[in-house]
């Protein structure tokens, strides 16, 4: 206690100084709170949006099937098995067969993936219904990307090519029942979903599947030439996917953080040899060499406290604010394939705060120590005289 | 013996060579002593000064002070005789300068962990003997050097040091501030038995010590009371 008030009476007898290293500091860990956070709500987001989208509770694939591999995607389909027919019947689980097809969208070629889903699930919240009904054409559901890319509307029609398993090609035409508007590239970009007995039977393969969603309340089993993958697996791709992008962005408060240390360790360095009549004063006082170094040490590491302390004041209403209004960005970032939605809401956790405090007081508190290691080296008859080089 | 000095060299490494700074020096010093170490610069007063305070050590030889042999003294060990029992007064006063004169004065109290209201009473009381009541809320940059002076002698008096080392205390102050710091030294000698070693080559200060230590290149060259 006596070294801390000795310690902020001279960090606060420096004046202007010290706030601008101060505000500097605050503004920095402000920025790095502000920036994780966005990318935590964004993780969070992109998570929870694929769950309710896309994985729900967690998904069988056919051994064979690679999401990735164009070359395989048509022959991994699998008969569904006996053992997983009741969860399929009970709604539990729901078939998805994926492959692939060429659409026509005004004289253009493009390569679609196609997706069969049971138009009555309940798993996931693509608005299956409308692959529902009879006609001419049939009815596919897209995301708002692919209509974009393939510059289809509501009620157009456009033809599909597709292969069978027997390796025939066959042509129908499709009609688009319904757009709908997601932050899920993963069932969006280069995708149409159409009823799944209508693909199996477009595509000659009755009863079978390439993965099965499952409920959140199934209770996955292990099956012989199926793989069940749980939302912790299958949200990973996300989050690595956020993490690489959140890493450009860390850079920059890193840099800005580096400029507020590096200003700490300037003012340090040069308080020690300024004030080394002041520090051979303490020792003659009766401090040791080591209590002087310390209570240089606490002196610069107390810029981080009144950092915290001022970024606190402006910080929280901003944080506060942020979290219950979310952040609207000025451009569509989904069109870069990111899993962003338009107003982003921040998550500032307890970690997060924690984690940052610590992280800057530490880093603070080394850029203070390194210089005043000096001091223990000093000869305090030289310094009293201030006769140091 | 409040100090004993036994066969005390200092050498200083000055390249690949050693400054011998003090030569085989023998001395002692009574309580209550108000005595000067006397010489030319570089005749060894400040270094014998610093030795005696503990904030060097000796190259050969013994400097026992109040029964602490400064030499074996650990840091933490000659940091709490400078603490408890040692008093320091600088040319330059080296008053601390974001403190206020009764912060600089209560500083040492601090550190021997006092109770505040206590520390309050001591500090109010040393600057009323220096005259310096009326300027309790002041800084060091806002005192005038003799003012100054006076507040590092309230700062070394405050915790009735059993010594207190003067290093060319009126260096730096004209005659007037020079006669009424060394009378109110003396008063504090006088009054509370307190031992001052000065180191000084001023002859304003002269004139007030009861004993007086010439040194010369690191001797002794004369020691005798007034």
């Amino acid at each position: 206690m006596k070294l801390f008030k000795t310690a902020l009476k001279s960090l606060l007898g420096n004046g202007l100084k010290t706030w601008l290293t101060v505000f500097v500091l605050s503004v920095s860990f402000v920025l790095i709170i502000f920036m994780q956070g966005l990318l935590e709500g964004w993780s969070r987001q992109a998570v929870s949006d694929a769950i309710a989208w896309e994985i729900a509770g967690g998904q069988y694939w056919s051994e064979a099937y690679d999401p990735y591999d164009p070359f395989s995607l048509d022959s991994c389909a699998r008969d569904i098995p006996d053992q997983l027919k009741p969860a399929a019947e009970s709604g539990l689980l729901e078939a998805v067969l994926i492959s692939q097809g060429t659409i026509y969208p005004q004289g253009r070629m493009q390569g679609v993936i196609l997706k069969g889903i049971d138009p009555e699930q309940q798993i996931v919240k693509l608005p299956t219904r409308l692959l529902a009904g009879e006609g001419p054409e049939i009815p596919v559901i897209i995301g708002a990307q692919m209509a974009k890319q393939a510059h289809l509307k509501e009620n157009d029609l456009v033809t599909l090519r597709w292969r069978d398993a027997n390796g025939t090609f066959e042509a129908a035409d499709l009609r688009v029942a319904g757009i709908f508007v997601t932050t899920v590239p993963t069932i969006d970009n280069g995708q149409i979903w159409l009823a799944l007995d209508k693909l199996q039977s477009m595509m000659l393969r009755e009863n079978q599947a390439s993965i099965l969603i499952a409920s959140p309340d199934y209770k996955a089993q292990q099956l012989e030439g199926w793989l069940f993958k749980d939302v912790e697996k299958l949200s990973s791709n996300t989050i690595a996917m956020v993490k690489a992008k959140s890493m450009g962005m860390a850079i920059f408060y890193l840099i800005f953080l580096l400029l507020a240390l590096l200003a700490i360790f300037d003012t340090q360095t040069l308080a020690i040899f300024r004030r080394q009549r002041e520090i051979g004063t303490l020792v003659a006082l009766g401090m040791t060499r080591k209590q002087v170094q310390w209570l240089f040490t606490l002196e610069g590491s107390l810029n981080a406290l009144l950092a915290i302390a001022l970024g606190c004041l402006y910080g929280i209403p901003l944080f506060i604010y942020l979290s219950m209004n979310g952040l609207s960005f000025p451009i569509d970032i989904s069109e870069f394939g990111l899993p962003v939605s338009d107003v982003m809401y921040p998550y500032y956790s307890l970690k997060l705060i924690v984690g940052t405090i610590v992280f800057i007081l530490l880093s603070t508190a080394l850029v203070s120590y390194l210089p005043a290691r000096q001091i223990a080296r000093m000869n305090p008859t030289e310094a009293i005289r201030g006769k140091m080089h | 013996m409040i100090v004993e000095v036994k066969h005390l060299t200092k050498k200083f490494p000055v390249g690949k060579a050693y400054f011998t700074a003090l030569k085989d020096l023998n001395l002692s010093f009574a309580e209550a002593e108000f005595t000067g170490l006397v010489g030319p610069s570089g005749s060894g007063k400040t270094t014998l000064l610093n030795i005696i305070g503990s904030l060097d050590v000796p190259s050969e030889g013994e400097v026992i002070v109040l029964g602490n042999s400064v030499g074996r003294l650990s840091p933490p060990e000659a940091a709490l005789l400078r603490k408890q029992e040692l008093g320091f007064i600088f040319q330059n006063y080296n008053l601390l300068p974001v403190y206020t004169v009764f912060e600089n004065v209560e500083f040492p109290l601090l550190l021997l962990d006092m109770p505040a209201r206590e520390r309050k009473k001591r500090v109010l009381e040393s600057l009323s003997w220096l005259g310096l009541s009326d300027k309790v809320n002041s800084r060091p940059a806002q005192l005038s050097g003799g003012e100054c002076q006076r507040v590092a002698i309230a700062r070394a008096m405050v915790k009735r040091p059993r010594l207190v080392l003067a290093d060319e205390p009126t260096a730096n102050l004209d005659s007037v501030n020079s006669h009424n710091i060394l009378q109110a030294m003396l008063k504090l000698n006088q009054e509370l038995k307190t031992s001052f070693i000065f180191a000084t080559h001023d002859e304003k200060v002269i004139g007030y010590l009861k004993r007086i230590i010439q040194l010369e290149d690191g001797r002794v060259a004369e020691d005798r009371l007034v």
